[in-house]
């Protein structure tokens, strides 16, 4: 078996950053190293995944059975694992800084996770899908847990907890998915994606199952409705980049495992259910929040619906799938970024009463934010998301399936509702104290001061949003990078 | 380009652009800068008249849109998405009257900010209303009117909630779930025509080519709900009270004068357009849901006691006859239609001035603490009146030729049922007189309610006399409005035979 050793470059290069990190940690010992050389290492897997491209030959085959598949949609998601790793590492700069994580060990996590999510989308076999998998999510176990309290401060637990809830449930998740890939196998004989056929004769059912067990089992890392109840719990009790990271790139490696099942194998019924479950109970629930990383971690799981969506068409969908969920990231990431910058070093996300007001402070962070609520509800201004919403219900109606683009097309307006009103808070008048003021505005400045933001929370912002407004006017260049 | 396409593009282009720079300069100069960039809007706007003297070369192709000028490039082809802008004569007079309101509005806010908010914020907002207002007049591509559609679905929830009244709140909210259902069904029925035909251009779509039988009815089906909630046709007219009720001034002018036009524009253009076998077999329907809507309106307003909603009411009655025009299919109907559309905006655009002014100066829109209007303050008084008479459809104003002749294209179409429902239409225009007389004598006649003062700013002057007198031209010239809607009506109508 010869290694086409070029085309497993972007592996290399996240593999070797991990490494670089820890060593960096161990001999340098500067924060600054570290950070510096998670970043760089960041950018180096993007450049190479561009630079191998999607259409290089397999590599790893086994006769005509290859595990290290390069494709356009391995290339987009490996940019995109990349770029948020750099991302969540710059909005976690200040609280590093702060020390309420070691650098070190926060950074080595981050980049294994990275390589985790890089391996996801190259697979070409069950058994890597699933490996990478839990590469990308056991170190979140730890990130999401790890925070270090300086001696007077209060201590919570929400974190430890948040981490044993996540900890819990993606292990069950994953015996669930590999019990569906062993029973699969068992049917039929097939590991590799390539030659995953839908069961025949007496071991029909068996295959069945494995094929059900395996999407059960990725549903659970979307957190598609039923398998969701994890989500705004450990989103809450983990550091908000954290949690950033939780909700995007985690659960782009969900959806990957689940496209390259599902336009595979038969799960459309399944799928489908899932998917309508998802962004209605999704949606719904997030009407009563009124926690802000609670709002997002239910509207994240509402948009999960929507990927799903396009996901229960099987093959055709994926395509659409896969644009919906870049542009949800994005979007998601930019949200994450904005609150990150409004709330003070390593808070917590806070009270939606928290952001009263919080656009007429600070008018550029304001309009970021809004900018991502517009596009996750799928409005102008944010135009990537409307464009993510016209590809999964095009998708949709394109295969026949009528029924279900009315079924998103209505979660959109329901959506709405929340998204609305999170952003009309920002812009909100301060609130009435009971007593006579005679300067409400000059009452609201002092309690609530303006926080300057940290140079690289603000470069990420910016960048982030900047990819928001090209690809929300430009559309067109994601759809040529997946074909 | 020729210098047609570039006055297309520059028409969307700059009210978008003046916008943006709002944004980023200073606020200073901002009132001045919103005001010169809605008057420089006008520009193209009025080079693009001159554009229907050239030749078309898609006459031969699809009579029913033979574009004066357009231009058309491709923008998302994943999407079958084209970034394709034209002009002809059933788009232009909208074109106008929205280049035209903007400027009036942006003037207005100039000398009258209301309380809420920034006017940096609130000019930068009536822009962006104005380019995504104009763009769904423009819009040559399915998936592109959609987009432009919902462009100004927020801005206009962010000036209701930024600079309404009491309520705004909870208007504003119901204005924009509202108006999104109506969305996301228009987004169904687009896409559901461009992936069956496989393009979203709507001059190869005019005419219903390509589509069948039942493609047409299911789109049809989605588009006339979806332009229902937005013009809005009984009984989905809900929000329409309140957010009038609660929005600022200039809010309800842009909101009554072209927002509302969207929805009839787009069932003219992509409803009877697309799908000509859907609108025909829906036309009972729409019809009875619009005789339905005058009257209601009508019945409605004749209980109303407070100011802005009653001229709010009065826009469900008056949508009502355009809506009526359009069910008819006849060239006549759908002249009346158009016209009815700028007579409204017009007049109703006057009409939300005038309420303005009337609620800034006495600090109360109730009817029953109105009164003696004409002893106070004569002049608004006189303006008020030639408004109201205007609206009832006063034969010589602008209000009469859309009502009129909406009742006689229903009496034209033939058989009971369209007979009933022109006498019914005839009956709520009857109510329309009564409910504006009413109006009249308890704002200005009757004894002095609250003392008004009597000045009226030039600004005032300078936004309202450019409606009353547009109001009076297309009154006694209506082939101001119709010159050039012959040949697109009598094609689109063909096509339904």
């Amino acid at each position: 078996m010869t290694i086409d050793q070029v085309a497993i470059l972007p592996l290399y290069a996240a593999s070797g950053t991990a490494i670089l990190v820890l060593l960096a940690d161990l001999l340098v010992a500067r924060r600054a190293v570290t950070m510096g050389a998670l970043a760089l290492g960041g950018i180096a897997t993007a450049v190479c995944a561009i630079a191998v491209g999607g259409s290089r030959a397999p590599t790893f085959c086994a006769g005509g059975e290859c595990s290290w598949v390069p494709s356009p949609i391995a290339v987009v998601t490996a940019v995109l694992f990349a770029g948020l790793t750099v991302g969540v590492l710059a909005l976690s700069v200040p609280a590093l800084r702060l020390g309420t994580a070691p650098a070190g060990e926060f950074c080595f996590l981050l980049a294994s996770s990275m390589t985790g999510g890089v391996v996801i989308g190259y697979s070409g076999d069950l058994i890597s899908l699933i490996v990478g998998l839990e590469t990308l999510t056991l170190p979140l176990y730890v990130l999401v847990g790890l925070r270090r309290f300086a001696p007077r401060e209060r201590i919570s637990t929400a974190g430890a907890s948040a981490s044993i809830t996540f900890f819990l449930i993606s292990v069950i998740s994953t015996a669930i998915a590999l019990l569906g890939a062993a029973l699969n196998y068992a049917a039929t004989g097939a590991i590799h994606l390539d030659r995953l056929i839908d069961g025949y004769g007496p071991a029909a059912s068996v295959a069945q199952v494995g094929v059900a067990l395996l999407v059960i089992g990725f549903a659970f890392k979307v957190a598609a409705v039923p398998l969701h109840a994890w989500a705004p719990p450990t989103y809450e009790g983990a550091p908000l980049p954290i949690a950033a990271y939780l909700s995007t790139a985690s659960k782009l490696g969900g959806v990957l495992a689940l496209a390259a099942i599902v336009s595979r194998l038969d799960a459309a019924a399944i799928t489908a259910a899932l998917a309508v479950l998802t962004m209605t109970v999704g949606n719904l629930v997030a009407l009563r929040q009124d926690r802000m990383v609670r709002l997002l971690a239910w509207s994240s799981i509402a948009q999960a619906g929507y990927v799903l969506a396009a996901l229960a068409l099987g093959g055709p969908g994926v395509q659409a799938a896969i644009v919906y969920a870049v542009f949800f990231m994005i979007l998601e990431f930019v949200a994450f970024a904005a609150v990150v910058s409004l709330r003070p070093v390593a808070a917590d996300g806070g009270d939606m009463l928290a952001y009263r007001g919080a656009g007429r402070r600070s008018p550029w962070r304001g309009a970021a934010l809004v900018l991502a609520f517009a596009g996750l509800a799928g409005l102008p201004p944010g135009l990537a998301g409307l464009f993510a919403k016209v590809t999964v219900v095009d998708a949709l109606i394109d295969e026949g399936w009528g029924w279900l683009a009315g079924v998103v097309a209505l979660n959109a307006v329901i959506g709405l509702a929340y998204y609305v009103r999170a952003a009309a808070n920002l812009y909100a008048g301060p609130p009435k104290v009971g007593i006579q003021v005679v300067d409400p505005e000059l009452l609201e400045g002092a309690t609530h001061p303006r926080l300057a933001v940290a140079r690289p929370v603000a470069a990420a912002l910016i960048v982030a949003a900047a990819a928001a407004v090209v690809l929300g006017f430009a559309p067109q260049l994601l759809f040529d990078a997946l074909s | 380009m020729t210098v047609y396409q570039v006055m297309l593009v520059a028409t969307v282009a700059l009210p978008a652009a003046g916008a943006g720079a709002l944004a980023v300069l200073p606020a200073r100069h901002a009132k001045i800068l919103a005001t010169a960039v809605a008057a420089v809007t006008l520009v193209p706007i009025v080079v693009l008249a001159f554009a229907h003297h050239s030749s078309s070369s898609y006459a031969s192709l699809s009579p029913a849109l033979s574009p004066w000028a357009d231009y058309d490039v491709s923008w998302v082809p994943a999407l079958h998405l084209d970034f394709h802008l034209g002009v002809d004569g059933v788009s232009y007079p909208l074109v106008a009257l929205t280049g035209l309101l903007t400027l009036l509005c942006c003037a207005y806010t100039m000398w009258k900010v209301p309380p809420g908010g920034s006017a940096r914020t609130l000019l930068a907002l009536l822009l962006v209303l104005e380019a995504g207002i104009l763009g769904t007049f423009l819009a040559l591509d399915l998936v592109l009117f959609f987009l432009f559609f919902e462009v100004v679905l927020l801005p206009m929830y962010a000036v209701i909630a930024g600079w309404g009244g009491e309520e705004r709140r909870k208007a504003a909210r119901k204005f924009v779930l509202y108006t999104l259902f109506g969305s996301v069904l228009l987004l169904l029925g687009v896409i559901t025509v461009a992936v069956t035909a496989g393009t979203g251009n709507l001059i190869t779509l005019t005419g219903g080519h390509g589509l069948g039988r039942n493609t047409q009815y299911a789109a049809f089906a989605l588009f006339a709900v979806a332009f229902a909630v937005k013009a809005p046709l009984w009984p989905l007219h809900t929000w329409l009270p309140d957010a009038h009720t609660q929005a600022p001034t200039v809010g309800s002018v842009i909101l009554a004068g072209v927002l509302l036009k969207m929805g009839t524009y787009g069932l003219i253009r992509v409803g009877v357009g697309v799908a000509p076998l859907g609108a025909h077999w829906a036309a009972p329907v729409l019809g009875i849901l619009a005789a339905a809507a005058i009257l209601a309106g009508a019945l409605i307003c004749l209980r109303q006691t407070e100011l802005k909603r009653l001229i709010a009411y009065s826009s469900v009655g008056h949508m009502g006859f355009v809506l009526l025009g359009i069910a008819t299919l006849t060239a006549t109907g759908l002249q009346a239609a158009l016209i009815g559309n700028v007579a409204h905006g017009l007049i109703t655009g006057l009409l939300f001035f005038l309420a303005g002014a009337i609620k800034d100066r006495a600090h109360t829109g109730e009817l029953a603490d109105l009164g003696g209007l004409r002893e106070t303050a004569p002049r608004l008084a006189g303006i008020l009146g030639f408004a109201a008479i205007a609206s009832l459809g006063l034969p010589g104003l602008a209000g009469f030729w859309g009502e009129a002749f909406a009742v006689v294209a229903a009496v034209q179409r033939g058989g009971g049922l369209w007979t009933t429902l022109a006498v019914l239409a005839a009956i709520g225009g009857a109510l329309t007189a009564a409910y504006f007389l009413r109006l009249l004598r308890k704002v200005t006649h009757g004894p002095v309610g609250t003392p008004v003062p009597a000045g009226i700013a030039g600004a005032e002057w300078f936004a309202w006399s450019p409606l009353v007198a547009l109001t009076l031209a297309v009154g006694l010239v209506p082939a101001l409005v119709l010159v050039a809607t012959d040949a697109p009506v009598l094609a689109l109508t063909g096509a339904i035979r």
